[in-house]
């Protein structure tokens, strides 16, 4: 029920981004989700793609440094409230959120919403205990594909 | 080191003198100064000039401790008398010229009979057997051939040992790692930051390094580290020995580690070392560290007398568990001109890397940037990221800096701008490892 990401090392410089995202086009990698962490010096690009491995191929042929981390992917109500209900319940069990960032579309009025945690298996078990819908890659990719 | 074993020890009829008493060496030793003095001072005008300005006869060598007495020789004295004009023998004499790289202006030039290019080959086949290679190995020779001496040196030496050589010469990285594999090469000779360019290009490609044939590395021309050492050894799967020489002297085959790995050997019967303060001038006792100074015993086309080399070593007197009787110099980790003085503080390449290494992980491709802004000295250390460096958290990788960065401060004693770059945008050599920009303008 986890999804791997994929980070990538970025300098702080022009054009810097647009390489890794040509390597993925060039490899007919869809991009599902995307989020950019940065300082002054340098950035750090997160990726969520259908294929990780044929993904992690191209941008290590390219001669990106890239990781793979387990992230997990939750179901939010897309309504005022609905990622502090989400919030209010990983404070409850003692879940530190490392970062977090979302995916850009809506379906049925459910957003998602992807969150990096130290332990993920524990923070999956804790949060399916509350009720709460985790999504799969597999489920991830039909939503987003509609 | 306690669990070193030199069982491996290869011996080769040439290898006899490394094992001659102390006693009949120095003796030897004398001999052949006082002859290779006299040769100098007769046939080089350059080195009359100089001994006659100290009112020096050559018969006032009359021991060793004398020797201290003679004037230095150094680089410029080389590009002054450019092309000829520290040759001691006729051009018709001369078999051989070899010439620096000269990255500005006029290169240096040496010149060997035939009898200094089979001393030369005897000294490699040394080098060899100390490295546990003989006949039946397979030593692929990726030291650039032409005017380097590093090239035609190394393989001389390797035919006269009975090995089978591969002149792949520099460069083509594919090439070489194609060759390494399919010939089933068991030695290379280059430098140790090329050969480290080859297992990244080797692993790049998805070969597994550590399952070809390959046994050992005659890695020279470069100062490197004993971290160093251990990474090559650790990643290639292979015995990394460390091999020392100068053109000015004769080219590789100066001085060699043997199978204990702890210094190098040099082949003392045919240079002569010296240790010296480098800003005085003075000698320095064994096991102080100190500029190198050879003397070429036996070199009859170009004498070199107390040559400043300018790398900076100690003599190690003590017992070689392989047997040798030869003195060594500790691992060269850098040279007096490779220092550089920022905000008054004496820096040295070798500690920047020292440095990174004690940060966990960090592996040594980096570069020194040194900048000047309204008079201030400003040091920047690039640092390519690996995927063992890299972490998805901004926190991690700043923490990663400032550790770098505290590591830098902590042994040189200045802070220092440390930058996380991406991989292979520091320029790898195909042969020596630029680690220094100066951009200040003086």
């Amino acid at each position: 029920m986890k999804l791997n990401q994929l980070s990538v090392f970025l300098e702080n410089k022009p054009g810097r981004l647009s390489e890794p995202c040509k390597v993925l086009a060039d490899a007919g990698v869809n991009i599902l989700t995307i989020s950019l962490a940065d300082t002054e010096q340098f950035g750090i690009l997160r990726l969520i793609v259908p294929d990780w491995q044929k993904a992690k191929n191209a941008l290590e042929k390219a001669q990106c440094v890239v990781n793979v981390t387990e992230v997990v992917a939750v179901e939010v109500e897309d309504k005022p409230g609905g990622l502090q209900n989400v919030l209010q319940v990983m404070e409850q069990a003692q879940l530190n959120i490392e970062y977090m960032y979302a995916f850009t579309f809506r379906r049925e009025n459910k957003a998602i919403i992807v969150f990096r945690f130290e332990d993920p298996d524990t923070a999956v078990k804790l949060l399916q205990q509350k009720a709460l819908k985790i999504l799969s890659s597999e489920e991830v990719c039909q939503r987003v594909e509609g | 080191m306690s669990d070193v074993k030199c069982t491996s020890n290869v011996f080769h009829p040439n290898s006899a003198m490394d094992f001659l008493p102390v006693g009949q060496l120095r003796q030897l030793q004398l001999a052949r100064y006082q002859a290779i003095v006299r040769r100098a001072y007769e046939k080089v005008e350059l080195f009359r000039k100089r001994m006659e300005e100290r009112s020096l006869k050559p018969e006032d060598i009359k021991s060793l401790d004398d020797v201290a007495k003679l004037p230095f020789t150094i680089k410029t004295d080389l590009r002054d008398t450019y092309p000829f004009d520290l040759f001691a023998s006729e051009m018709s004499d001369i078999v051989r010229l070899h010439a620096s790289s000269g990255t500005t202006g006029k290169p240096i030039v040496v010149a060997y009979t035939q009898q200094d290019v089979d001393v030369w080959a005897s000294v490699m086949v040394r080098t060899f057997a100390a490295c546990g290679l003989g006949k039946g190995d397979i030593i692929q020779n990726s030291y650039g051939y032409g005017l380097f001496t590093g090239g035609l040196g190394a393989h001389y030496g390797a035919e006269a040992l009975g090995a089978t050589v591969i002149p792949t010469s520099g460069g083509n990285t594919e090439r070489q790692i194609m060759v390494l594999k399919d010939f089933n090469v068991t030695a290379i000779c280059c430098t140790p930051s090329y050969f480290l360019h080859i297992i990244e290009r080797a692993g790049e490609m998805g070969i597994d390094f550590k399952a070809l044939p390959l046994k050992a590395g005659i890695f020279g021309a470069e100062p490197w580290t004993e971290n160093m050492r251990v990474r090559i050894e650790e990643e290639g799967g292979i015995k990394a020995y460390d091999i020392y020489g100068l053109s000015e002297i004769i080219g590789p085959g100066v001085a060699s580690a043997c199978c204990a790995q702890e210094g190098l050997h040099i082949f003392e019967d045919h240079f002569y070392p010296e240790i010296i303060d480098p800003q005085t001038g003075d000698p320095q006792p064994d096991g102080t560290e100190g500029e190198l100074v050879f003397t070429t015993l036996s070199k009859w086309a170009m004498p070199m007398i107390r040559y400043r080399t300018r790398d900076i070593t100690r003599l190690m007197t003590e017992q070689c568990p392989c047997g040798r009787t030869v003195r060594r110099i500790a691992r060269i980790g850098r040279r007096s001109d490779d220092m550089f003085i920022i905000r008054g503080v004496n820096v040295f390449p070798s500690q920047i890397e020292e440095a990174l290494l004690a940060v966990e992980g960090t592996l040594p491709h980096y570069q020194i940037v040194l900048t000047r802004a309204k008079g201030l000295d400003n040091m920047e250390v690039q640092v390519e990221v690996t995927a063992d460096l890299f972490s998805d958290k901004i926190g991690a990788m700043e923490g990663l800096q400032q550790k770098l960065g505290k590591s830098v401060e902590h042994i040189i004693g200045i802070r220092a701008k440390v930058s996380l770059v991406e991989p292979h945008t520091i320029a790898r050599s195909e042969g020596k490892a630029k680690r220094l920009i100066d951009k200040r303008e003086m």
